[in-house]
């Protein structure tokens, strides 16, 4: 178990380094240079004086060693274009994102488990092919699509939610959530064939095994078979599928935010490409690697800990 | 009606059926023909392959010809019709620049269906040839190699293709390239574990027994037997990539404008949904329709070879 993590700790580590390795090789390739972005294309001698200021003049090589110690320290400067601290920009806007993910999470897991599990104990009839079919089209559907046509039905035909869908400044918790329902359904639609599919076929294996059998056969009802025997032992290959599908919920965040426009860090990582703003997008996307790599990493251990050959010993 | 049920199956089932003799014969030539007759059977027997199969000819065949079809070219403007509802004359509507939203719903099938065939096969020969070298020689090669994988694979697929076509700048190849690079990954997986439950098998090992190099191994006794894994795996990375080119084109880091392309459609005309729904509607159908189309296809595919 120990093992595990460290091993696993010993790759997250190098891997995040040759993250940010790329991404300031980028920022040497990436057309423009910092001062003439800033200032136009009309004033030499302040460009470069500015790139002195801002160190944009120095070797690649010493400015990705200064980079990284300040990025060790969570000194991540300011961005040249929005002139903004980066630690709390990012770290607001990953507020943001979070509660989103959150919200987004706490109704897909037990929608699609349930779903899942109905199309298992219904296996081969006519409400397991529906929840395959209709789940199946949902996830592969792009999120900006399903976005579009459920701001197209739910807020502007029917009225249900606001339009324009943005979050206005000062709204209370309630109002937030109420704007945020909606943004969280194309998330919901994107994860949700992938874990009611994974929870459909571990219940199917677990229901076939024959702990179930004997537990039927010991006489206890039906409902506690399947909740207790079944379902627990169904879970554990669920719970990777949720924790590789938070890299989709993360790459779903950006075209979700950039729909509704609302403020959290895929929004920020998608304006901070659009505008080259590459301490920013430096920034955002080594912590949403980090957080990917780190989520993966929990569900293994969380499968490693549901698994009795692993929790005992071993 | 189950489409298991085939009573052809007795032919087709001895050569998975015993331990012993599976690894010899499923190398054959002539049992692989056996096989493929039996899953081309099963295909046409399955709504779900036809479903896709048909919706994807469909968006191919309009992708052709479309422009020859309809009655507007899908660039031609008409600065007296913008916006206008749809009608009799312009079926779908028409868009800000009075362009009829019906022929650029159709021709936009074309730059997706460039892109995600082209890196689809792109990726399975990246990702089979890393899969086959890894899986084949195991070792250092296989440790070097899947670690490289892993770093691929490190990162979301829409945030690494955003940071790449940054670096690499908006351009069709480097589209493709992008979603070929970023899908190499998942292939080069794949492919590994099905070349290492393969190379134990007798062929394989009566094959090192005559002397035969490493190359022909792979190329000419491996890579025939798991051509199922990698058409189901090309069939499902197809639909990702058409999930993935949409997106980059919806969030402005694929094509640009006045191309008809549905993503980049969506993007610039959901301004105006609130008064005109069919300028965004229609190419979010026709999308939602493609990636179906492609995804029900993969699905029937890889249930008949895994029949």
């Amino acid at each position: 178990m120990t093992r595990l993590i460290v091993r696993r700790l010993l790759f997250i580590i190098p891997t995040l380094l040759v993250v940010s390795l790329l991404i300031v090789v980028m920022e040497e390739i990436v057309p423009g240079d910092v001062g003439r972005e800033i200032l136009g294309p009309y004033a030499p001698a302040q460009v470069a004086a500015l790139d002195h200021t801002l160190g944009a003049d120095k070797p690649i090589v010493q400015r990705y060693i200064d980079w990284l110690g300040g990025f060790l320290t969570l000194h991540w400067g300011e961005s040249p274009i929005s002139q903004q601290p980066v630690f709390s920009l990012t770290m607001q806007r990953l507020w943001n994102s979070a509660q989103l993910a959150a919200l987004a999470l706490v109704i897909i897991i037990p929608t699609s488990i349930v779903l899942g599990v109905i199309a298992a104990l219904r296996r081969d009839g006519i409400a397991d092919r529906i929840i395959t079919i209709a789940s199946l089209s949902l996830t592969v559907v792009p999120e900006f699509v399903s976005g579009a046509v459920l701001i197209l039905l739910f807020a502007i035909t029917l009225r249900l939610f606001p339009y324009p869908p943005t979050i206005p400044p000062g709204a209370g918790p309630l109002t937030r959530i109420h704007y945020m329902l909606l943004p969280v359904i194309p998330l919901m639609f994107v994860e949700l064939g992938y874990i009611a599919r994974m929870a459909r076929a571990d219940m199917i294996d677990a229901l076939a095994m024959p702990y179930v059998r004997t537990a039927t056969l010991k006489g206890l009802s039906r409902r506690r078979v399947i909740l207790v025997h079944a379902l627990r032992n169904a879970l554990a290959p669920t719970v990777t599928v949720i924790g590789t599908q938070v890299g989709w919920l993360l790459g779903g965040l950006v075209v979700v935010e950039k729909l509704f426009i609302y403020p959290g860090i895929g929004y920020l990582m998608y304006q901070s490409a659009t505008l080259k703003d590459v301490k920013v997008l430096e920034a955002t996307v080594l912590v949403i690697a980090a957080i990917y790599m780190f989520s993966n990493l929990a569900a293994d251990v969380i499968v490693a800990l549901l698994n009795p050959r692993v929790r005992f010993g071993r | 009606m189950d489409p298991g049920y085939d009573p052809e199956m007795p032919l087709g089932r001895p050569l998975q059926g015993l331990d012993g003799i599976e690894g010899a014969a499923s190398g054959l030539p002539s049992d692989r023909l056996v096989r493929r007759r039996f899953v081309l059977r099963s295909l046409r027997r399955s709504p779900t392959f036809l479903t896709g199969a048909g919706i994807l000819l469909f968006w191919i065949v309009m992708a052709a010809v479309s422009t020859h079809l309809t009655k507007f070219g899908p660039d031609s403007i008409d600065p007296y019709h913008t916006l206008a509802g749809p009608s009799g004359l312009h079926w779908f509507g028409t868009d800000e620049n009075g362009r009829d939203v019906l022929s650029r719903t159709l021709a936009g099938a074309r730059t997706v269906l460039v892109i995600a065939p082209l890196a689809t096969l792109l990726c399975l020969l990246m990702g089979g040839t890393i899969g086959l070298i890894a899986g084949f020689f195991k070792g250092y090669a296989d440790e070097i190699l899947m670690r490289f994988v892993d770093v691929l694979l490190s990162l979301p697929v829409i945030i690494a293709a955003i940071v790449i076509v940054t670096v690499l700048g908006h351009s069709l190849p480097n589209i493709i390239l992008t979603i070929a690079i970023l899908f190499t990954a998942p292939v080069a997986r794949t492919i590994r574990s099905a070349v290492v439950s393969e190379r134990e098998k007798e062929y394989v090992q009566a094959a090192r027994l005559r002397g035969e190099h490493a190359p022909y191994i792979m190329g000419a006794e491996i890579l025939p037997n798991i051509l199922g894994p990698i058409i189901v795996e090309g069939t499902v990375r197809l639909g990702y990539a058409v999930f993935t080119a949409a997106t980059l084109s919806f969030l402005g880091f694929g094509l640009t404008a006045p191309s008809p392309d549905w993503g980049l459609t969506i993007s610039n005309d959901y301004q105006y949904i609130q008064g005109s729904w069919w300028t965004v509607l229609f190419p979010a159908m026709a999308l939602a329709s493609l990636v179906v189309g492609a995804n029900l296809l993969a699905d029937g595919l890889r249930k008949a070879l895994e029949e």
